[in-house]
Order: structure tokens, then sequence, then C-alpha cells
């Protein structure tokens, strides 16, 4: 035990001393921090407006528009094709000259293409506008009854509550839970490869440097196999609290930040720009983010991190151990090692198939089931739990899926321990699978 | 009482007899020489003398109780033939890790190589990594790590291949003392030289069985076929004796072969007779490696696959 424990130290200190793990594991959260504050910045931001003239020769706007999204709208029938970047406008919008019943088709001229929004914006507020002169010109539905109408159906909200195993209604947001579920189910599936091949790859080099030998004639093959896979596992499991606390640390900096640059953004937003339609959207955002941040803080945080930190951890030390007798099973070629790990890479590429699928209905029966059978539960249950535990996971699920889980991973090891033994110091060719199992399943 | 004794030690391998009925015996101090031909099955026999293999049947015996291969691994240093050692990991941190691993305490660990660096003239590699080590370099650092803990038994496997025969006596000389010091070694080598240099006792391995056993000399002594070189004044003459046959002619000598029956006076008085004027006469022993040579011939060199039952 004392030299198990001397082998989990030096794979762990060698590994986490090494760059690269130092770099990536400051770097992705700031990265992914970067990235979301990139994108939060911009939609704000956004206040480059481009300026469209339109020409509407059939009325359909009524002398009246609003500007759309980063797009300012001008009715100015003096402008024409030839003229209107002289006069200050990067596109001109021609409405046909036929009546109202006519759909024909609306051409913009410009030099350069607008944003894929803006555009879709711009073809809603046409098609809005042809829809408001029919009604007013065949029902005779006056203008303003219109848009209080629509105003009405707009302020409808949409607020899912789920009822929970308490007697307090949760506040559930599916699509929150899509990209939870996504996301730990994909974070877990990449860190099944990146660690596992991580495990091989070592296995692999004390093969081909034969120091295992030397190592062999200090302790037992098994203690060194659980010594690797257990010190890169704690490498993993490093990684992750050092994220966790960095994300922390992170949001709780932008948490207290954003509320007050945001409502600094919207005034001065609503500053530059006349007609006051930013501060309807300004509000909208800060809704949202609201929203948003409640539904965060209603997601039971205490149980996704300690299922996935599980999950995690039970699904490494599962697949680790197939990893290791893989690469106790080849030479120095890579090819070798790429045709001996595809039985081990199938299931796991299976899983996130399955997980994709299962993100969609994580109540049918193809999500639950393969949320309980160890090979593919890491991945899958990770998708369900945040569509929450007693409710879309019972209970007995998510206790199954757990113990069969430690027991497969009782198995694996015990199976891997055995061709590792043996693969170890057998030099020469790569073992064929024939081998393999003989090597895990005889009696010695 | 000997250090190590094996007894009818077997393995086989699915078509290999890679030792088949093995038996010898250690005493303490010894320098014992594993030879063979390659694939002989000499590697696996060290295997199985470290801990590293189970021997299918036999017996180990170690310091007079049955060798526990966990118990006793401290007790045992292993140099393996194809060498290796950790590529990015730093010298002395490697050294401390695996003399920890054998046993020791950090302290005990940090003192050990501290003295053998020194000894080795190596105390500026501690923060350099292998990569930075030519092979020979490798080699030494790999000898120190071996007998690091002062093991009673030290097994080398080829120690010598790639190193500068200043670096090989250096080695060697370390051989001695340890064997002085009451450290028993066993190397394997097909190096014929070496074996007649430093072995007390060798044993011979071809295919997996026993064929020659005993100290150099005794062995020497078992092999020789009467050949004597006689070392004339004159240019030899053309003669013939019922006592003798010669075998090879030089300018001023003879290499005669001893029939049955007659002995070394035989020969002296026959010269002497004829007024032919001896330099010198001394016997012809045979190197290990012509013995080798001999014994190992005539089988197939290489080890032919088969099946085993």
């Amino acid at each position: 035990m004392n030299k198990t424990w001397l082998i989990i130290k030096r794979e762990y200190l060698t590994r986490v001393r090494n760059r690269t793990f130092i770099l990536s594991t400051f770097l992705t959260p700031i990265f992914f921090a970067g990235l979301i504050g990139i994108i939060v910045f911009i939609t704000i931001k956004n206040t480059d407006k481009e300026k469209v003239a339109i020409i509407d020769n059939s009325g359909v706007f009524k002398k009246q528009i609003d500007s759309v999204k980063s797009i300012q709208l001008i009715l100015n029938p003096e402008v024409d094709t030839i003229n209107y970047e002289k006069k200050g406008y990067s596109a001109v919008l021609y409405g046909p000259h036929t009546g109202i019943n006519n759909t024909d088709k609306w051409t913009m001229y410009s030099r350069k293409s607008l944003a894929i929004s803006a555009e879709a914006s711009l073809e809603e507020k046409i098609k809005k506008g042809l829809e408001n002169n029919m009604l007013m010109e065949r029902y005779h539905v006056d203008n303003s009854n219109i848009d209080s109408v629509r105003e009405a159906s707009s302020k409808i909200e949409f607020d899912q509550k789920r009822l929970g195993a308490g007697a307090n209604a949760q506040n559930g947001n599916s699509l929150v839970a899509y990209g939870l579920g996504y996301g730990a189910g994909f974070l877990i599936y990449i860190t099944l490869f990146i660690y596992g091949a991580m495990v091989m790859r070592g296995v692999m080099e004390e093969k081909t440097n034969r120091i295992a030998e030397v190592i062999i004639s200090s302790v037992k093959p098994f203690e060194l196999m659980m010594g690797k896979i257990i010190g890169i596992g704690a490498v993993g499991l490093t990684q992750f609290f050092m994220w966790i606390v960095l994300i922390t640390a992170f949001s709780a900096i932008i948490g207290a930040f954003i509320p007050h640059d945001l409502l600094i953004q919207v005034n001065e937003a609503n500053k530059s720009i006349p007609g006051g339609q930013m501060n309807m959207q300004g509000n909208e955002a800060m809704i949202g983010l609201l929203k948003a941040t409640n539904t965060f803080s209603s997601v039971n945080w205490w149980l996704i991190v300690g299922c996935f930190l599980f999950y995690f951890l039970f699904g490494y030390l599962f697949y680790a151990s197939l990893f290791a007798a893989v690469g106790s099973s080849v030479n120095e070629d890579p090819q070798d090692a790429q045709s001996l790990m595809f039985p081990i890479t199938m299931p796991l590429i299976l899983a996130i198939v399955i997980m994709i699928n299962a993100i969609t209905h994580p109540d049918s029966s193809l999500a639950t089931w393969s949320s309980i059978i160890p090979f593919f539960s890491p991945i899958v249950m990770m998708a369900r739990i945040p569509f929450g535990v007693p409710g879309t996971v019972p209970y007995w699920q998510l206790g199954l899926s757990m113990l069969l889980l430690v027991i497969g991973f009782l198995v694996t090891t015990w199976i891997s321990a055995k061709i590792y033994r043996t693969g170890i110091l057998l030099y020469g060719k790569k073992a064929t699978w024939k081998e393999m199992w003989k090597w895990a399943f005889r009696n010695s | 009482m000997p250090l190590l004794q094996v007894s009818h030690l077997r393995k086989f391998y699915a078509t290999q007899k890679a030792v088949d009925d093995i038996s010898f015996s250690i005493e303490p101090g010894t320098i014992f020489g594993l030879l063979g031909p390659n694939g002989a099955g000499k590697t696996t026999l060290l295997r199985m003398v470290t801990g590293i293999f189970f021997p299918d049947e036999g017996e180990i015996t170690f310091e007079g109780k049955k060798f526990n291969p966990e118990e006793d691994a401290v007790r045992i240093g292993y140099m393996p033939e194809e060498r290796g050692l950790y590529k990015k990991m730093k010298i002395g941190e490697q050294a401390m890790y695996l003399a920890q691993l054998k046993g020791l305490s950090k302290a005990d660990a940090f003192e050990k190589i501290k003295e053998w660096f020194t000894k080795f003239e190596m105390q500026t590699w501690w923060n350099k990594k292998i990569e930075d080590l030519s092979k020979g370099m490798q080699q030494k650092l790999q000898f120190v790590i071996t007998v690091l803990h002062e093991p009673k038994l030290i097994i080398l496997d080829e120690p010598f291949s790639g190193l500068d025969p200043v670096n090989s006596n250096l080695i060697k000389e370390e051989i001695y003392k340890l064997a002085k010091k009451g450290c028993t070694i066993i190397f394997s080598t097909h190096r014929m030289e070496q074996v007649e240099e430093i072995c007390d006792q060798i044993i011979l391995v071809n295919k997996g069985r026993k064929i020659l056993d005993g100290t150099v000399n005794a062995v020497k002594q078992q092999h020789k076929e009467n050949l004597f070189h006689i070392g004339l004044n004159s240019s030899p003459p053309i003669t013939i004796s019922d006592a003798f046959d010669i075998t090879d002619r030089e300018d001023n000598g003879l290499v005669v072969k001893i029939k049955d029956g007659y002995n070394t006076n035989d020969v002296l008085q026959h010269f002497i007779q004829q007024q032919i004027g001896i330099k010198e006469f001394h016997e012809i022993l045979p190197s290990i490696n012509d013995i080798f040579i001999k014994l190992v011939e005539g089988t197939a060199v290489t080890r032919q696959f088969q099946t085993v039952e």
C-alpha cells in the first residue's frame, strides 16, 4: 500500500507540475468566460446601425416604420438605387408599385450584405406591414387596434413550473436543463477520452522504456497499474476542482459587475438613439437576464456537481483500466494502439449518440436503460440528471446506475489487471484479442 | 548455506519451453555467470529469480527460505537487459523514487544516492533529465539505481553492453568490491571474455536446459582436449611419436595432442632425445568461448517454435 502511494504520488506530481496541465487548467475557464463576455458585449454594444432607405411605392408601411435590430429604417422616396450612397444610406429597399394584394418581391439594393439577423427581422417587418395593411383595408380594422392586440399577445410569458417531490413547485426551464445536460454529458465524454488515453500512453511509455521491468521487480503489477490509474484520476479531479473554483469566482465577479454595466449601456444607448426604441429592447434584455439568473439559481447545483464528480470518477475508473490493458498489449506502434482501442472507444461513441437522443427525450426507454448500463451510464445519466432528479430520473434509477457502475468498475479492473500483468512484460508483436482473452480468463 | 538455490525450475510459454528443468545453487559472495545463446531462456530464468514471473514448476530458495517475491524484493537488485527510465523525469527524483519503491526511507535514499553519485562523479546530474544523457551515462545511472539499496543479490542482465572501456572498468571494479563485501552477483551475458575475467562460477543454458555448471577452472579442466603448446629454439622438425599427434605448426613451435595412455613427460622426453631445445611448454586450456561454441554448435542456432503439451 505504501508503494502504491509512492506510485500515485509520482504519477500525480509529474503531471500536475507539467506546463500543459497548468495552462489548460487556468486558461480554459478564462477562455470560456472571455467567450461569453465577448458575446454579451457584442449583443449589448451593437449600436453600429446601418441606414436603409425604403421606397414604399405601395404604402405598406403607412409612412411609419420601426427600426429593427442593428438597422435604421427610413422612409425616403427621394432616394434611388443610384444616389443612395451619396445620401448616406448603405442600402435601398425597393417595394413594388402594385396594389396591396400583390405579393411581389421586395428587392434590396446594396454593396454589402446585411447581417442575417437583420435580414430576418427586416423580412418580418415587411410581412407585418403587409398584414396590417390587409387587415385594415379588407376588414377595416383600425391600425391602433391591431397594434394593441399584437402587444397583448407578445406579453404572454411561457413559464414552466415543474412539480418536484416536495410541496414547492420548482421553476423548470427545459432549455437550461438541455444545455446543462448536453454540456455535462459532453464534458464527461471528452474527459473520459483524455484521461483514459493518458493512462494508456503512460502504460505504453513504461512498457517501451522497459522501466516496467525495473518497477515490477519491486512492486506487483497490480499496484503499478492502480497507482497509475488513481494518480491520473486525481489529476482529473484536481482539474475539475480548479475549474469549479475558477468558474465560481468568475461568475461572482461577472455577477457583481454585469447588471451595473448593463444599465449604463442601456442608458447610453437610449441617449444616442432617438425614438426610445432601445429602451424597450434594453428592458427585455434585463428581464431575460434576470430570468436566466433565476433559472440558474433554481438548478440544484449540489446534486449536479456531486453526480458529475461521481460519474466522472467511476466512469473514468471503469474505462481507465481497460485503456491500461490496451496500453500493456501494444508496442511502439501507435497504429496497433488505434486498432486495439477501437472496442473501447466504440461504447463511448455509442454513448454520445444515445446521449444526443436522450437529451430530447430524457424519459424514453432508450435513455432510461442506457443510463443504467455501466458502459453508457456516465455520459447518458449526466445528460438526464439536470432534468430533475426525483422527477425525470427516479431515485431507484440513479441508485441502480451508480451501483452497477461501481460493480462494473470492479469487474473491468479485475479483467484488465490480468491482461496487464502478462502484457506489460511481453515484447515483440502486439497481442491479439484471442490472446488477451486467454490472459484475462485463464486460471492462475 | 547457499544464498540462492534453484531446483527443477520450469516455465513453458504457449510455443516455447523457455526454462526446462534447471537447477543450480549459488554461494554468498560469488560472481555467477549465466551464459547462453540468444533465446536460451536466460531472461525468463532471471525474471523468475527476481519474482517478476512465477515458475510453472520447481522451487526457489532464497537465504534458506522459500522465495517470497514481495518480502525478498528488497534484498534483490535487478537491472534488466533493455534498460529504461522515465525520459522526462529528473534524474535525482527518479533515483529517489526507485530507491523508495525498494523500501528505503526518504532520508536513507537521499544519503545513498549522494554517496553513489559522488563515487561515480555524477553530482551534476541531479536536475538533468534522462533524455539529456548518452546511452553509456544512462547505463551508469541504471547500475547505481540497481545497487543503491545494498541488495544481497544483484542480478545484472548484460551490464556492459554499450559502455566504453573506462566506464566498463569502473563498473567491473564496483562488482568486485560488492562481491568482496558479501554481495552475490548474477550476471547474464554472451560475451565470454568477461566471463573468464570476472566470474567464479558459471552455468550454460541452451534451449531452456542447463548444459554446464561449475567454476570457470573446473569447466575448463572438464573440457580440455590434452592440447599442449611447445616453444622450440629452432623451427620444428618433422617428427612422429606414439605419444602425441601434431595438430598445428608454427614458426618456432608446435601444438600437440597427447594420446591416451601417455603423459606430458613422454612428450618432453621425445624432444629431448632428438636434441631439440625446448623454450616453453604449457597446456592449452580451452577458452570459455570455445567451450560455448562446441556445446551450442550442432544444435540449431535459432530456436524453433514448438508445440508444448
